[in-house]
């Protein structure tokens, strides 16, 4: 089951410059964050914090919905969704 | 010149050089500027801003940028008026309103814009961009036209017909995203990784974001070097209300003004009130919202400075209030008819719930308070259309005008409620 996950820019050291990834058989974010730490190790880190929740200043959206409306780390996914990791920063 | 020095992580307090970047590439915290504060100290003083120009630049030294790039169409330095019959009004014994909406393109926005547009031409940046809930579309559509820059300007495609215009009018690449503007911001913080544009209020953010800080200087200033006891103002991001705070303890650290002990308080529209809500419940952190409401220009349903908004509030014991749209209706005739001042949507929403904040007791009568108007009413005229009163239509006769308005005032006599006003 893949889905596609959009890499902001700082990241792109772990993913030696993609973009764009792809990650199979994850069915919940925090499957999906497992699997990208094994793939790009350290990702977890720069995603969550401490207490294994995502960063403040991170949003994560699915298909364009942040994650927080849906059940945050525990959102389900599946097969062609696209993840977009985001920082929280921008507009206003 | 300009006395920034470097950009700091707000969280982890990494920093960073000045460089069009926007969040720590570590914690993904929001970076801010640092400044030689004590190097500012030592050129500006009360005399030195009272001889500048009547524009935000007077204040040039604190901002983030070389002025020798800047694009002035005159922004800042707008009227802080009395408002002795709002007071009344709603009970309180001294009012002030900082009217923005005198500034070229009506609203507070043009102080951010220059500075980021500023800051965007010394970084070399030939296309400038912004995601928008129409006011700052507005304005960077008219300084990328005054500067000759390519410009590129997002904006959900539910706003005013005056905040579509107002951005048309000068020629950018106006692009109507169907979706919120959480949605258009998203989009917009993708593209700002790949696109050779200063998106200002997304890669140029913490430059763009200190253009705020030009209000409380001028609040201060304008009170004769002295801060209020109250401040109410809108909040969308929250970054404006964060950068008022900012600013007047700023002004404190360069010997302009003795330690401000202003009360912040924010204002948001009910239909999209993250911030106003975690207020009320307590918290710092805020879940977002998906807005419904006539005051667009405050409609952020996922504010970045939503969580140092709280904590500004917390740090000065200030609050937080909201307004349905009905009162945010109210309180834009209300600001109009005692005071001439035709506000949008957002000083309807800042005037409604600074009469709730008189009317709960968390801003006490005695209490000096500013109010922030930050956008002009003829952006939303939607808001307030057929709401007002039928004007006299009267044939060229001057009997003819006499005799309707003496039916008229019959029958406002008839009907009490209209003559005490609101």
């Amino acid at each position: 089951m893949a889905v596609t996950v959009k890499i902001p820019t700082p990241l792109r050291e772990l993913t030696a410059d993609q973009g764009t990834v792809e990650a199979d058989g994850a069915s919940t974010l925090l499957e999906l964050v497992e699997h990208l730490e094994a793939s790009y190790p350290g990702m977890r880190e720069r995603l969550c914090d401490d207490d294994g929740e995502l960063r403040r200043f991170v949003n994560v959206f699915v298909n364009g919905e942040d994650v927080r409306y849906l059940a945050g780390l525990d959102s389900a996914l599946s097969e062609g969704d696209e993840v977009s990791i985001v920082p929280a920063v921008a507009g206003g | 010149m300009s006395y920034a020095q470097a950009l700091r992580c707000r969280e982890c307090e990494r920093e960073y050089p000045l460089e069009p970047s926007f969040f720590c590439q570590l914690c993904f915290g929001p970076l801010e500027v640092d400044y030689d504060y004590e190097a500012i100290s030592k050129v500006m003083t009360r005399e030195s801003v009272a001889a500048g120009p009547p524009t935000l630049w007077r204040y040039a030294p604190l901002l983030p940028c070389d002025p020798a790039y800047k694009v002035d169409p005159g922004t800042g330095y707008t009227p802080l008026r009395r408002a002795d019959r709002l007071a009344e009004a709603i009970g309180l014994d001294t009012l002030w309103i900082k009217n923005d909406t005198v500034n070229p393109t009506w609203s507070f926005k043009d102080r951010v814009v220059s500075v980021a547009i500023a800051r965007a031409r010394q970084f070399g940046f030939t296309g400038i961009a912004c995601a928008s809930t129409g006011n700052l579309a507005n304005s960077v559509a008219a300084h990328g036209a005054h500067a000759g820059m390519d410009t590129f300007v997002f904006i959900p495609d539910d706003l005013e017909e005056g905040k579509v215009v107002g951005s048309a009018i000068y020629s950018p690449a106006l692009v109507m995203v169907r979706g919120s503007y959480d949605d258009v911001n998203r989009m917009c913080t993708e593209l700002s990784h790949d696109q050779p544009w200063a998106f200002v209020n997304i890669n140029v953010r913490p430059y763009y974001a200190e253009g705020s800080r030009t209000l409380a200087y001028e609040v201060a200033e304008q009170l004769g070097w002295r801060t209020p006891d109250h401040c109410v103002v809108p909040m969308a991001s929250g970054s404006l209300f964060t950068k008022i705070w900012k600013g007047f303890k700023e002004f404190h650290e360069v010997g302009l003004i003795d330690e401000p002990r202003t009360r912040m308080s924010g204002a948001q529209a009910a239909g999209c009130s993250p911030i106003s809500t975690a207020y009320a419940e307590g918290t710092l952190n805020f879940r977002p919202q998906k807005p419904d409401t006539i005051a667009r220009s405050l409609a952020i349903g996922n504010p970045a400075d939503g969580y140092y908004a709280l904590k500004t509030m917390q740090d000065t014991e200030g609050g937080a209030e909201m307004a349905t749209d009905p009162e945010i209706v109210d309180a834009v005739k209300l600001l109009a008819e005692t005071e001439g001042i035709f506000a949008e949507t957002a000083g309807g929403v800042t005037i409604a719930c600074l009469k709730r904040m008189v009317e709960s007791g968390h801003i006490r009568r005695d209490e000096e308070t500013v109010a922030f108007i930050t956008g002009g009413g003829l952006k939303t005229i939607e808001a307030v259309q057929g709401q007002l009163t039928e004007p006299l239509r009267v044939p060229a006769s001057s009997d003819a005008f006499l005799e309707a308005l003496e039916a008229r005032r019959a029958a406002e006599a008839g009907v009490a409620v209209t003559a005490g006003g609101a």
